[in-house]
């Protein structure tokens, strides 16, 4: 034979799934919040989207460009990071905040560590954290004119109110007319959008249903509210806790890799958001609580390392 | 009841409809026969013929160089040509002896004239190594070896590999249904050598009319079973198959008799048969010849060192030049730059592909997704393993149990940025061993 044959390591075949597919996946899954948002907050909820997200891709891109490394964009991680970075922003903010935390997202926490896979935060949730820090009133103006009518609502969100004491209707936070973020108010287009990823075998429910769980059990415990159902449900449907547990507690990147790793951060992330929304200054908590779970998920992998197949008590006593 | 099964493993396209309803077809070779003296597990055979000596078929060429060792037989009679290095179908080249075909197929005598009632168990065990057999699944370990623990009465369960778990091969597959009274045969054979255990065979559930067939065969014999076991690669691997069937955990630093357990693949087992019933030596297998590239995908009777390049002649040729061929499965079996390398005892297909879907795929970075973890059957994070061993890092690799590692490829196949995980972890066990043998 005159033509040698391609030789390669076993195996020889590959799953269809790809990194592209994947995100493209959770973009998508991402759109019926993204889609609510438009709906309740109009048409500057959409620019404000589109502009995190091009930011986002352009500053992946550029940034490749200036290093010169291989262009990375093609595999849609920056889009979502642009989706959930919107999510995450009221949609008062000014077009410069999203550009902002754009670039921060990408560049400083993404591609300064080495670019996707590399980085130890959730991008998105850092650009949120960074841009709370930095431009707290922007960041907290949850006010918004209702599309189509000339009102401003403004006033505190659902979850303030239930710091204060005040008041709260859980069918419409249920259902997302609230104040609140983009992306966070509507559980019922966020739950779907979870439903989504499920179906596609990207997440299950081992991160999500521990946090959502173990916060629960905190609140009963500690809120000193005894076994107050409608309060409770409002925590659960209130404030970030649906699009952090099923959109960015899940990221993959960011959690651990194993089962047992994955539910010692759960409940550490309930817990921790528990702590912030009960006992903080801020009636919020969830970006914070996850933020602080990726700082500390190299330590978690440390003690979650499963046992090997057919490993004998014996084993355990030897070093090696 | 819950399917017999283990934890993990991945479902790839299993391409065995290509060949599966073809018949076993006997092939004699055209050209000169190539046998390597390493074609087993353990010290290579030393030859015992010289240039130009004329040699029958089925007489020994080669004989065992040490106690974890297996002779060589020639297929055909004729005349040894050479003692050379030749490529095999891991791209090595090792010493070889040449046969000169003569047409005539002159049969050596049988390598025993014992009857079946008359032989002790030292006998059988005898016979079985004399008669070069090996572990035809693919790793090659000598068949006495396994056979001989060291408390043969601990062991209570003697299983024969029917999982056939590599996607398009069909030879064991072939083998079931038109001979299962020789693999039963075989089967009472290897449980007369151990009187405490019951007979299992153990098939993948996609093989519904194997299973059929062998409950019909062994309906009427009490220490014989025949067990269904989900289909899910990797099912035949002996850990996760001793598993499936028995509940009883191995980890690397043991062995099947250490859970009372031997195991055996079809093919195997028949040619224990063979050597027992008919003083028939080891020299000829079952190869499935398949692939998109391939005309008439097929299952040939081949005798060893044919080489690959007359069974796609047989096979019709190509349709469509094939990008990638492997000698054996997609998931384990070996890629070879060219067809000219031999049969051996332990080859079980020819896969010629039109597409390498390998070199299509972009490698990109790890996105800790998970899903090699998932599919681990040995429970380990390849992904992390895979990074230790990438950075050399030896003791990061031991701490995270790199040794469990059985090689499957799963982790490889599912990674969704196509990393080389199965690659740069094997490359590091291998590391590892040759360090601990050098002491």
């Amino acid at each position: 034979m005159s033509e040698l044959m391609k030789v390669s390591s076993t195996p020889h075949v590959r799953a269809k799934d790809s990194t592209a597919r994947i995100m493209l996946t959770v973009a998508i899954a991402l759109l019926p919040a993204a889609g609510f948002g438009v709906w309740h907050f109009g048409w500057k909820a959409l620019l404000l989207i589109l502009i995190t997200v091009a930011t986002c891709v352009l500053s992946e891109w550029l940034f490749c460009l200036a290093v010169k490394k291989k262009n990375t964009i093609g595999d849609f991680s920056a889009v979502v990071t642009g989706m959930l970075l919107a999510m995450n922003l009221p949609v008062s903010a000014p077009w410069w905040i999203g550009v902002i935390g754009g670039v921060f997202a990408i560049v400083v926490v993404k591609m300064l560590f080495g670019g996707l896979g590399q980085n130890f935060m959730n991008p998105a949730l850092g650009a949120r954290c960074f841009l709370l820090i930095s431009f707290s009133k922007i960041m907290t103006d949850f006010s918004y004119v209702v599309p189509g009518g000339a009102d401003v609502i403004s006033g505190a969100t659902p979850l303030a109110c239930l710091k204060n004491g005040d008041p709260v209707v859980v069918r419409d936070m249920i259902l997302g007319t609230v104040q609140g973020t983009i992306g966070e108010t509507s559980m019922l287009a966020i739950v779907f959008g979870g439903c989504i990823l499920i179906m596609a075998g990207i997440i299950d429910m081992v991160v999500t249903g521990t946090y959502i769980l173990s916060f629960a059990i905190f609140v009963l415990l500690f809120a000193g509210r005894g076994l107050d159902w409608y309060y409770l449900s409002a925590h659960i449907s209130g404030g970030g806790l649906m699009l952090g547990a099923f959109f960015m507690a899940t990221d993959y990147v960011t959690r651990p890799i194993t089962r047992k790793g994955q539910i010692i951060y759960g409940i550490l992330l309930g817990v921790l958001t528990g702590i912030f929304r009960l006992f903080g200054p801020s009636a919020e908590g969830v970006s914070y609580a996850i933020i602080i779970g990726n700082l500390l998920v190299p330590l978690i992998e440390k003690i979650s390392v499963p046992a090997y197949f057919g490993k004998k008590k014996a084993d355990t006593k030897k070093v090696n | 009841m819950a399917k017999r099964t283990f934890q993990g493993g991945v479902h790839p396209y299993d391409g065995k409809a290509l060949s599966k309803d073809k018949p076993i077809k006997d092939i004699l070779p055209k050209g000169e026969l190539v046998y390597p003296l390493s074609q087993h597990i353990g010290a290579p055979a030393k030859p015992i013929v010289e240039k130009g000596q004329r040699v029958l078929a089925g007489e020994k060429i080669a004989e065992a160089g040490g106690f974890v060792s297996s002779p060589v037989y020639a297929s055909v009679s004729g005349t040894v040509k050479c003692i050379e290095p030749r490529r095999t179908v891991t791209g090595d080249s090792i010493i070889c002896i040449v046969i000169e075909n003569d047409m005539q197929y002159e049969a050596a005598p049988p390598i025993h004239t014992m009857n079946y009632k008359d032989m002790k168990r030292e006998d059988i065990i005898h016979i079985i190594g004399e008669a070069g057999i090996v572990g035809m699944g693919g790793a090659g370990f000598p068949t006495q070896v396994k056979l001989s623990p060291k408390e043969p009465d601990k062991i209570d369960y003697v299983i024969v590999n029917c999982a056939e778990c590599e996607p398009y091969l069909t030879s064991d597959y072939r083998k079931m249904l038109e001979e299962p009274d020789k693999l039963v045969r075989g089967l009472q054979i290897m449980l007369s050598l151990f009187p405490g255990a019951q007979g299992i065979l153990a098939v993948e559930d996609n093989k519904p009319d194997c299973i059929e067939k062998l409950r019909k065969q062994t309906e009427n014999l009490d220490h014989i079973f025949v067990r269904a076991l989900m289909t899910k690669y990797p099912q035949g691997s002996e850990r996760q198959l001793i598993y499936a069937v028995t509940g009883r955990t191995i980890n690397s630093k043991m062995l099947p008799a250490d859970q009372g357990c031997v195991v055996n693949n079809v093919d195997t087992v028949i040619a224990i048969r063979n050597a027992i019933d008919e003083g028939q030596p080891l020299m000829h297998r079952i190869v499935t010849v398949t692939g998109d590239a391939v005309r008439a995908p097929q299952n040939f009777r081949v005798k060893t060192g044919t080489l690959y390049s007359e069974l796609i002649e047989e096979a019709g040729g190509f349709v469509e030049q094939p990008e990638k061929i492997i000698s054996g499965g997609p998931m384990m079996g070996f890629a070879i730059f060219d067809t000219d390398v031999p049969v051996t005892k332990t080859s079980s297909a020819l896969l010629c592909m039109t597409k390498d879907e390998v070199s299509r795929w972009e490698v990109g970075p790890c996105i800790n997704c998970g899903r090699c973890v998932e599919v681990c059957p040995s429970r380990l994070i390849p992904t992390r393993l895979a990074e230790h061993a990438d950075h050399f890092n030896t003791e990061g690799f031991l701490e995270l149990n790199g040794m469990e590692c059985v090689e499957c490829g799963s982790c490889t196949y599912i990674c969704p940025a196509k990393r080389q995980l199965a690659q740069s972890i094997k490359t590091m066990r291998k590391t590892v061993l040759a360090n601990r043998k050098k002491g």
